[in-house]
């Protein structure tokens, strides 16, 4: 959509906009957050400190982030996807040459005062280009191998870049998300079916070849895959974080051990409690109830922002917000089955739950596009 | 782009097509985590509930306080002290090199005791209190709690361990406590899960391990909140244990502390019996060991040094201790041949000084003879060769008979450990273990308490506890304040007339100027002594000896003298007290044992140091500069603690 499109007759200008908001989505979106401040004031046993006061204010700054993003016509965002692609590209080769190593990793950049993580940026300008790339594509060309083979290379970009750091998880996101926004853009179902089926064939290969004289890989990195994949092999290191998540959600039961009485978080059985194994501490408190009707909301949100996208008549704004709940619930998704042991354990937080700064702003940019989808969308004369 | 209104109509169908399916696997997803979510917290929950709480919940036991050992009168013989002790946390000590030396200008500590405690804090984690000195006393404890402040980190805590007030002198009956090893639990079947506690005790011998059920006690129990790295949170619930039960013993503390002290630097045992009850009045074995030290840990040195030493400290000789009874063994001869009828006892036997059996001449201990003797002189002057030729006549197995009946060559069951049986030979065992008949010849030396048989001084007690009662009696340690009716022993149906004779002769032993044991005589009214002296020939004086001119005892080195034996009751007419006395190499009856038998058996009749009045007027002042000797030596009356339990 390009300023062109625009038919400020039919669209909301100045304050009339928030009465156009989707105010249900600000509703889910907060009650989101506020699992999140409830879990992390129970497990600094009762505190604001450390956890809960800066998650809250950082809340509060991400929603007015997203009213921001929201207010500004998405024609502007549609004009800058590209730039803003470009830039965070150039931010991920600045991590890679001039990045700060923490955690094992090269994840940040130090400009100034700021510390920035381009991979947070990067999962949201991946789905911004793509979502351009299809609105500007002709329709007829949407398949065509070539232009199919430049959406891949837009999202594989910046994947690999962050793969290099290396931050699998984030990577897997990245390239998950623009994968989203692909097969929403109608790209033939075949290409998503040849893609699955190598990588099935691949992996089949790979652990087949096992124990054989073409064994493809060596015998230590069939282990390191083995212990990836069921930690239990792994009883102290990773295994016994899976392990001890798995004692703390079980032992929920119904409707929790209470607020602030889960003995596998306050006893300090559970690792990254207040990060990525928050969900644990949730399930271990408030239990089944408690558990599953977070992951209602989320189902919610996800649900409420389809809505949008599928009453929308802008392509982009229609694609961005595929991209955006596509990759909200992957977030979601991997962090969940991570802590009930049916994923390895990558470094995934639970969105806008998990403490953190980065994710949460980058999420709420994302429900921003979404919102701006919503105000901007094409009316149809009533 | 601007698209026409039929392309923007078409990719709003494949968006939201494509946008349901992918809702679609999105909820499907979801209903894969609702789904596992569902089985873990309905379906599961109590299996990973339980595991929560293996997690979190520390169960430790709270060792029980040990019962009391007592006396008859109630005197502390094992009891349990307050142990003071100094504990350290690395993560609240901070800087522990710069505590620990504070610490040392406190307390008595070691270089050693400094790098240990060092070493034990950095193998545990920061948290853990490590043990950094113990049995600190109260003025240690005080300037360590008073000096706290400069002190991070250092508590002083407080502990009960065992300590025995009376030290040496009830080590052989009481014992002691030691810590657990691989060795007592491998013997039990179900441990106690209390064994299992750092530091716990356990009786390691004596009444401290025969009466182990009752004093140990049951253990309490506390379940703690631990977190990941096992600091304890707070405590769940605790449940008293119950405390070990008292024992009280037979023993007369101070009398035990009195034969002890008699049996001074020599390796000798004495043994004090109630002769109606058969209570233990007395049981010393000297010289006799600190068990404290053993509670403590004995060092090697010390350890070898009990170990290594000719009296061996470490035996308890009244009932490990076998001996030849000697002479003391006559009064069984004498009355198994008066059973058996073969005398009369008016008879007069002649002794020449020796008698030919069977082409092997035996000697009387009176090169001389004593001439015509009966039975009252023979037991009086304990003459040889009466025996010889009774016993002759009665045989073996009559003797044996009256020994097994007088309490000799059985096992008493007793609360101590290592109660030997003695050795009451008989033809079969004879047979058994030295491959040969028995001969004439060994009833001629067993009738004079030498050749195989042996016996312990606890025997040798309870045979003149028996004598003097006529009442089959028991030796007792264990003293049960529940059973007020006493167990009546059963008669031992000896004719009195023999037990008169038997009683005369013991009593001529002492009384009588031509008594072996004249010179312990007793002269206080009420209170004489009828006893029998014994000496029993460890080694015979070789010719070559006789020859480089060894004639006495005292010629020769210590380990190849004749042991010295004392047997009495007392008083002679209505007997209360039995003793009877060993004393190892001490040469002979009436010269080492005699005189400290008379001494016991004063103690035990006046309660205390005997008065000089009892003793003949010529040994007073003899006695008089010993006992002052000894009353130094002696415990004073305030350190037999009375315990009120």
């Amino acid at each position: 959509m390009s300023y062109l499109e625009y038919n400020t007759k039919r669209m909301p200008s100045g304050l009339t906009k928030v009465l156009y908001l989707n105010w249900p989505l600000v509703a889910l979106l907060i009650a989101v957050g506020c699992y999140g401040f409830l879990m992390l004031y129970s497990i600094a046993g009762g505190n604001l400190r450390p956890w809960a006061d800066p998650q809250m204010k950082r809340f509060a700054l991400g929603l007015a982030i997203m009213f921001f993003v929201a207010f500004v016509p998405l024609w502007f965002w549609r004009s800058i996807a590209g730039l803003a692609y470009v830039a965070s590209v150039l931010l991920l080769l600045g991590v890679e040459f001039f990045g700060t190593i923490g955690m094992g990793a090269k994840r940040w950049l130090v400009i100034g005062p700021f510390r920035l993580q381009p991979s947070e940026l990067a999962k949201i300008t991946t789905i911004m280009a793509l979502a351009a790339y299809y609105d500007w594509l002709s329709l007829k060309k949407v398949s065509h191998p070539l232009w199919v083979a430049v959406a891949a290379a837009i999202a594989l970009l910046p994947a690999l870049l962050v793969l290099r750091q290396p931050d699998l998880g984030t990577a897997l996101l990245v390239a998950l998300g623009g994968g989203v926004v692909i097969f929403a853009a109608g790209v033939h179902w075949g290409y998503f079916a040849a893609i699955i089926g190598s990588a099935i064939g691949l992996v089949t290969a790979v652990m087949s070849s096992r124990g054989t004289d073409w064994q493809l890989l060596k015998d230590y990195q069939f282990r390191r895959i083995d212990a990836f994949l069921d930690p239990t092999l792994d009883p102290l290191g990773a295994g016994y974080h899976i392990n001890q998540s798995m004692i703390a959600l079980g032992s929920g039961g119904w409707s929790g051990r209470g607020f602030m009485e889960g003995t596998q978080a306050r006893l300090n059985f559970l690792p990254e409690k207040h990060t990525d194994f928050i969900f644990t501490t949730l399930a271990e408190e408030f239990g089944f109830v408690g558990a599953s009707s977070l992951l209602l909301l989320y189902m919610l949100v996800i649900g409420v922002c389809l809505l949008t996208a599928i009453r929308t008549t802008n392509r982009f704004g229609a694609l961005l917000v595929m991209g955006v709940i596509g990759t909200f619930f992957l977030y979601f998704a991997v962090n969940m089955a991570m802590v009930m042991g049916l994923a390895p354990v990558v470094g995934v937080p639970l969105p806008l739950v998990s403490y953190g700064g980065s994710a949460m702003i980058v999420i709420m940019v994302g429900f921003g596009l979404v919102q701006s989808t919503h105000i901007h969308r094409a009316r149809l004369p009533s | 782009m601007k698209r026409s209104e039929r392309e923007q109509e078409h990719s709003r169908r494949i968006i939201s097509r494509r946008g349901l399916l992918l809702g679609g696997v999105q909820l499907g997803v979801a209903g894969a985590l609702f789904w596992r979510l569902r089985d873990m917290q309905l379906n599961q929950s109590e299996q990973f509930r339980l595991l929560a709480d293996e997690n979190r919940i520390n169960l430790r036991l709270l060792p029980p306080t040990r019962g009391l050992i007592l006396d008859r009168n109630g005197v502390l013989l094992a009891g349990n002290e307050q142990n003071y002790r100094v504990v350290i946390k690395r993560d609240d000590a901070g800087d522990i090199d710069l505590v620990l030396s504070r610490l040392a200008r406190l307390i008595p500590l070691s270089e050693d005791d400094i790098e240990r405690a060092r070493r034990d804090m950095l193998r545990n984690r920061p948290f853990v209190p490590v043990t950094v000195a113990e049995r600190l006393s109260w003025e240690e404890i005080s300037r360590v709690a008073s000096n706290a402040p400069a002190l991070p980190g250092v508590t002083p805590e407080m502990g009960l361990s065992r300590f025995y007030p009376l030290r040496e002198d009830t080590a052989h009956v009481v014992g002691y406590v030691g810590p657990v090893s691989e060795r007592d639990l491998e013997a039990l079947e179900t441990p106690d899960p209390v064994l299992m506690i750092p530091r716990f005790q356990i009786g390691k011998s004596g009444v401290e391990r025969m009466e182990e059920d009752r004093l140990r006690g049951r253990a309490g129990s506390q379940r703690v909140e631990v977190n990941a790295v096992g600091r304890v949170m707070r405590e769940l619930d605790r449940v008293e244990g119950t405390p070990g039960g008292n024992v009280h013993l037979t023993l007369d503390a101070r009398l035990q502390n009195y034969a002890l002290e008699r049996l001074h630097g020599q390796s000798a045992a004495a043994v004090v019996l109630d002769v109606e009850s058969g209570d233990i009045l007395a049981l010393a074995s000297g010289p006799s060991f600190d068990p404290n030290l053993f509670v403590r840990g004995i060092s090697t040195t010390n350890f070898n040094s009990l170990l290594e030493n000719d009296y061996r400290p470490l035996l308890n000789k009244t009932v490990q201790g076998m001996y030849p009874p000697g002479s003391t063994f006559k009064m069984v001869t004498a009355l198994a041949a008066l059973e058996a009828g073969v005398t009369d006892g008016q008879e007069r036997v002649f002794c020449p000084g020796h008698m030919d059996v069977s082409g092997n001449r035996f000697h009387c201990w009176k090169r001389g003879g004593h001439g015509r003797v009966d039975l009252v002189s023979a037991l009086a002057e304990s003459c040889d060769v009466y025996m010889y030729e009774i016993a002759q006549r009665c045989g073996i197995d009559k003797i044996n008979e009256m020994s097994t009946r007088l309490g000799l060559g059985i096992r008493y069951e007793l609360p101590i450990t290592s109660v030997s049986a003695g050795l009451n030979p008989t033809r079969e065992w004879k047979r058994n273990n030295r491959n040969a008949e028995w001969r004439i010849g060994d009833t001629v030396n067993a009738s004079i308490g030498q050749g195989f048989v042996l016996s312990t001084p606890l025997q040798l007690a309870v045979m003149t506890a028996r004598l003097a009662s006529n009442k089959a009696i028991l030796p007792r340690l264990i003293r049960d304040p529940s059973a007020r009716a006493e167990q009546q022993a059963a008669s031992l149906d000896l004719r009195p007339e023999w037990l008169r004779m038997i009683r005369r002769g013991m009593s001529d032993t002492v009384n009588d100027r031509r008594g072996t044991a004249y010179s312990s005589r007793v002269v206080a009214e009420g209170q004489l002594m009828a006893g029998k002296t014994g000496t029993s020939q460890v080694f015979s004086i070789t010719r070559a000896e006789r020859d480089a001119g060894v004639r006495r005892q005292e010629d020769l080195p210590w380990n190849r003298r004749n042991h010295g034996l004392f047997v009495s009751y007392a008083p002679f007419d209505a007997p209360r007290v039995a003793v009877a006395v060993v004393v190892e190499h001490g040469g002979g009856g009436s010269s080492a044992a005699a005189p400290i038998g008379r001494d016991i058996t004063l103690a035990a009749l006046n309660d205390g140091m005997p008065p000089l009045s009892a003793y003949p007027a010529p040994q007073r002042n003899r006695i008089h500069s010993e006992q002052q000797d000894m009353q130094e030596r002696l415990r004073r009356p305030e350190d037999m603690r009375i315990s009120r339990a």
